[in-house]
């Protein structure tokens, strides 16, 4: 049998390896085995297992010819101060060869409190866009036709309100909702366990998803109602295969919500987008991005019955990892976000942001921005990485990892199930404390040199502080305050008043949906948080479980 | 900050607070203080909150605390987080289902380690209701996670406990095995809007069955505690209980014997220190263990010495 | 005397949702054998001072990532002194440029520990000078 001689031929490597190895001590921990033979792959069966690109189980990619008839879209994140600000930011990206936008709110816009609020003070500006009206989304697409751009924003517990605002503006520019393309993130269940940003109790934010699953997907039907996201999960510090875990298992819940309210599987999965990270060590993130679209596809398929092809798809955008870049030799993070990239596209992801080098110490500036999104462009350019689709396929390391991630994100699919599903195991508390775990072990394997991060515990150097970083200065507060002062002057205030009303009568009744109701509101330029203030009422508010 | 009970007999809660502290820590002066207050105390209604982890006692206590504002009272709350044994730190993190409390200045919150010290740790908590007392908080919460007998103890502090349980998932079983069922006088089923909440109610029925009868038989209520359901059955049952205390009289029994506890406690505390100190400082001790350890003697004749000698 | 615990207060001011830093070192002040009074995301400067205030806290650590620092942090430390706590600790951590930090100082924040300090660093500092 071939088996047995590569077996023997193996033992002999292995013992041959010692000596030299033991030179070598703090390679000897690692977590991967230093090579990997078909005997890492016994039983493995292509057709199975991979297929063709575009083939179910999709573990090769979601299309047959990925990147060889079109580039993934170069999305960067951006969004600060003023909606005037960051609408010449988004200019500049859409002049410069930015393919799609991705916007940024600001803390006070994502949970739901107008800049005149005094929770949102010191805030206003800081992480994205303030946005309290229809106005500033007005401002905040000027001269940017709605039905060319494909937009994603970052927008969760308010995500309802937001996108009400965005089919008005694009109303506005005569550009009707079934042609508009993008993605909210509207993924409430990682904000709980990851992320931070909720406003609602578990069950109205979910009626509040459903809602917008339904009202898509008959109005806005090119719209991605949801991305199910890793990336802050991993932020918070989980594995790779947690990442996995936790973001299908919340993939999950939310189909079963949706089944519940009685929708069909194929009408609304394959609106169901994803949003993994891209972390520091480049294979094991590859085999990442594959064992999810092979997992996904396979519980589609099996789980829930899903014909359509393209509800078994698992698409997505991937972001590199913000935690990974260090505010020291900060110029070392164009090198680390360039690998991470790298990882994405080898993975086969559907868009990317790079993150800037500065973004350690503040928002980036325009300079490290475009460095950031030349990083993508020399990537599919120049490297190759993304001439052959899949270019890793059939890598005995990389399938080997690849099953044993699908594996290890199976048996905490399983225990979550068991648990009653991911909404349980949040309330619990037990994805907190497991991604928790993993973040503190992360630190102390740093703290104590086992794992090494260049310029943080080792090759440190005297290092000057960075300059010209940017700043955003109370001033965006108080013309932002100015401007909603205006803004409810001039409106119809009588309006005002009976559209929240209706949206409160609305909202204590869980069979309306409430998505037409908030347009109305957005429409009569209520603001964002009279909006969410209304539904505050009603819902209450989310308190945490925290076991540390 | 130097500590003043001029200060904290003027009702300034930084005064209320590093009392605690002294007491807690047991610095210089933590018996004046404890001398003083306590011809104060015995006015406050203690309560004890426990239950499994997860249980929701927190998000209950919180809901019962603001019932009691409602209804004018002032309300303290003692809450109790785990010490780790290893290095002797803790994560207490109760308040934050009780943030909402935190600016009203009718409400006096601290959380506390259990610290592991031996046997004294029900007398902290006791000492710090009890200076919660005097301070003149009108209800007091004892809140504890009821795993183990230390737990059990500190709720022992309480005129009335209250143990929470939830459905499903064992919690009922783990209960009745840390023994917090038999001190029960209330009990709540939160999160009962959850499969097997009748179950659980059928086994805690059950369960108070098997006890003696008694004339108080403990109410089941039934709470969701984060959609403020049910507070007022319980506070309603709480409120009977006391009630139920002071016209039988078991109060004044129940207290009496806490001072009997207490007292016992104390003396037992002091003694032992007495006699560590007497003997490690002179460093006969070390010489015991050695003489011990080399089966020379045995530790019930050196043990008999050693006290014989001091208590002659 | 029994041992005087260090009680440590780990707030996060703001609105920010970052939190993977206040709760490493949450923990790692644990594993040195301190009392940490978690209080979670999204605390007022009031009910920072109210929770120090009524824990009597010997140190009020700030976690911020969100670039709100410059504001709460000193409305923290004012809050701090109105109440009479001028000898608690304040310190802060989180994405905070250098420029930023003397400011900070100056208005009685402690110390600023930026990513990348390891937790010994925090730990260190907070014994020597509690």
């Amino acid at each position: 049998m071939a088996n047995e001689s590569l077996k023997a031929k193996l033992e002999k490597y292995e013992a041959d390896c010692k000596k030299a190895e033991e030179k070598f001590p703090e390679r000897v921990g690692l977590k991967h085995k230093k090579v990997y033979t078909p005997l890492d792959l016994e039983g493995f069966d292509y057709e199975t297992e991979l297929g063709l690109p575009g083939e179910y189980p999709y573990t090769r990619g979601v299309q047959p010819t990925m990147y060889r008839s079109r580039f993934w879209t170069m999305r960067m994140y951006a969004g600060f101060a003023t909606a005037e600000e960051s609408n010449k930011r988004y200019r500049y990206l859409i002049a410069n060869g930015g393919t799609g936008l991705s916007v940024a709110f600001d803390l006070p816009t994502q949970i739901g409190y107008d800049s005149d609020d005094v929770m949102a003070q010191g805030e206003i500006g800081k992480v994205g866009v303030a946005i309290d009206t229809l106005k500033d989304m007005e401002i905040l697409f000027d001269q940017i036709d709605l039905s060319k751009v494909s937009t994603s924003m970052t927008i969760n517990a308010s995500a309802s309100v937001l996108l009400a605002m965005y089919i008005a503006v694009a109303e506005k520019q005569g550009v009707p909702a079934s042609a508009l393309r993008g993605t909210i993130q509207n993924d409430i269940l990682k904000e709980y366990s990851a992320r931070g940003t909720y406003i609602f109790p578990v069950k109205p934010s979910m009626r509040l998803i459903t809602n917008i699953f339904e009202y898509c997907s008959k109005n806005v039907p090119k719209w991605n109602t949801i991305s199910i996201s890793g990336y802050h999960i991993r932020e918070a510090g989980s594995t790779a295969a947690q990442e996995v875990a936790f973001t299908i298992a919340d993939g999950i819940a939310y189909i079963e919500a949706a089944l519940k309210a009685g929708m069909k599987i194929d009408d609304f999965a394959g609106r169901l987008s994803f949003f993994w990270n891209a972390h520091n060590n480049v294979l094991e993130e590859v085999a990442k991005f594959r064992a999810s679209r092979r997992l996904w596809a396979r519980i589609l398929k099996e789980r829930f019955g899903a014909q359509n092809a393209k509800s078994m798809k698992l698409r997505f955008h991937t972001q590199t990892a913000g935690s990974m870049l260090t505010a020291q030799q900060p110029n070392n993070n164009i090198v680390r976000v360039a690998l991470q990239a790298a990882a994405a596209v080898m993975g086969g992801t559907q868009s990317l942001h790079t993150n800037s080098r500065d973004e350690a110490l503040a928002l980036p500036t325009t300079e490290s921005v475009t460095i950031a999104l030349r990083t993508q462009q020399i990537i599919a350019y120049e490297s190759g990485l993304a001439d052959v689709v899949d270019p890793l396929g059939g890598s005995y390391y990389v399938e080997a990892m690849t099953n044993a991630i699908e594996k290890e994100a199976m048996e905490y699919i399983k225990k979550i199930d068991e648990m009653g599903g991911a909404v349980e195991a949040i309330e619990k508390g037990y994805i907190q404390k497991e991604i928790q775990d993993s973040a503190y072990a992360w630190q102390m394997a740093v703290e104590s040199g086992e794992k090494t991060i260049v310029g943080v515990n080792k090759f440190q150097q005297e290092e000057k502080p960075v300059e010209g970083l940017l700043r955003v200065d109370a001033s965006a507060g108080e013309f932002q305050k100015k401007k909603l002062a205006q803004v409810k002057a001039e409106r119809d205030n009588a309006k005002v008043a009976e559209e929240l009303a209706k949206l409160e009568k609305a909202a204590a009744d869980e069979s309306v949906n409430l998505m037409p109701v908030i347009l109305d509101c957005v429409r009569a330029y209520c603001s964002l948080g009279e909006i969410c203030g209304v539904l505050r009422k009603v819902f209450g508010e989310y308190k945490p479980h925290v076991t540390l | 900050m130097e500590f003043s009970m001029k200060d904290f007999w003027n009702g300034s809660r930084r005064a209320l607070a590093r009392a605690i502290t002294i007491v807690e820590n047991e610095q210089d002066g933590y018996e004046e203080i404890m001398k003083e207050i306590y011809h104060h105390t015995g006015r406050a209604q203690v309560i004890g909150v426990t239950g499994a982890p997860g249980a929701g006692k927190s998000t209950l206590s919180d809901n019962l605390v603001k019932f009691y504002r409602k209804m004018g009272k002032t309300v303290g709350v003692c809450a109790i987080d785990p010490t780790s044994p290893f290095s002797g730190g803790a994560i207490l993190g109760d308040r934050i289902r009780m943030n909402d409390l935190t600016l009203d200045q009718g409400v006096y919150i601290r959380s506390m380690g259990t610290r592991g010290s031996l046997g004294g740790l029900s007398r902290k908590t006791a000492d710090a209701v009890k200076l919660m007392d005097a301070w003149g908080l009108d209800v007091i919460f004892i809140e504890t996670v009821g795993v183990g007998q230390s737990e059990v103890d500190i709720v022992k502090n309480a005129d009335t406990t209250l143990v929470v349980l939830v459905p499903g998932l064992g919690d009922d079983i783990q209960a009745i095995k840390a023994g917090i069922l038999e001190i029960g006088d209330v009990f709540t089923i939160n999160k009962c809007d959850r499969d097997g909440a009748d179950r659980l109610n059928v086994e805690i029925e059950m369960m108070l069955d098997l006890g003696e009868a008694q004339d108080w038989r403990p109410p089941i209520e039934r709470t969701i505690a984060n959609e403020g359901k049910g507070i007022e059955d319980v506070v309603n049952g709480l409120n009977e209980h006391r009630k139920y205390l002071e016209e039988s009289g078991l109060l004044e029994e129940r207290r009496r014997e806490r001072v009997r506890t207490e007292m016992a406690e104390m003396i037992h505390d002091r003694i032992s220190r007495h006699v560590m100190q007497e003997i490690t400082e002179t460093g006969k001790f070390a010489d015991y263990v050695e003489r011990v350890y080399e089966r020379q003697t045995d530790p019930y004749t050196v043990v008999d010495s050693i006290v014989g000698n001091i208590f002659k | 005397m029994a041992d005087k615990k260090i009680r440590v207060l780990v707030a996060k001011p703001g609105l920010d949702g970052h939190d993977r830093g206040a709760k490493v070192v949450a923990r790692a002040l644990r594993d040195a054998g301190m009392e940490v009074i978690y209080t979670g995301l999204r605390q007022t400067v009031d009910q920072i001072v109210e929770a120090a205030d009524s824990e009597d806290v010997d140190v009020v650590a700030l976690s911020l990532l969100s670039g709100a620092h410059n504001t709460l942090f000193p409305e923290v430390v004012e809050g701090l002194k109105k109440k009479g706590m001028n000898d608690v600790l304040v310190i802060g951590g989180g994405v905070i440029p250098a420029a930023d930090i003397p400011g900070l100082e100056a208005a009685g924040v402690k110390a600023i520990f930026t990513p990348g300090t390891p937790t010994k660093d925090i730990i260190d500092f907070i014994k020597a000078n509690v």
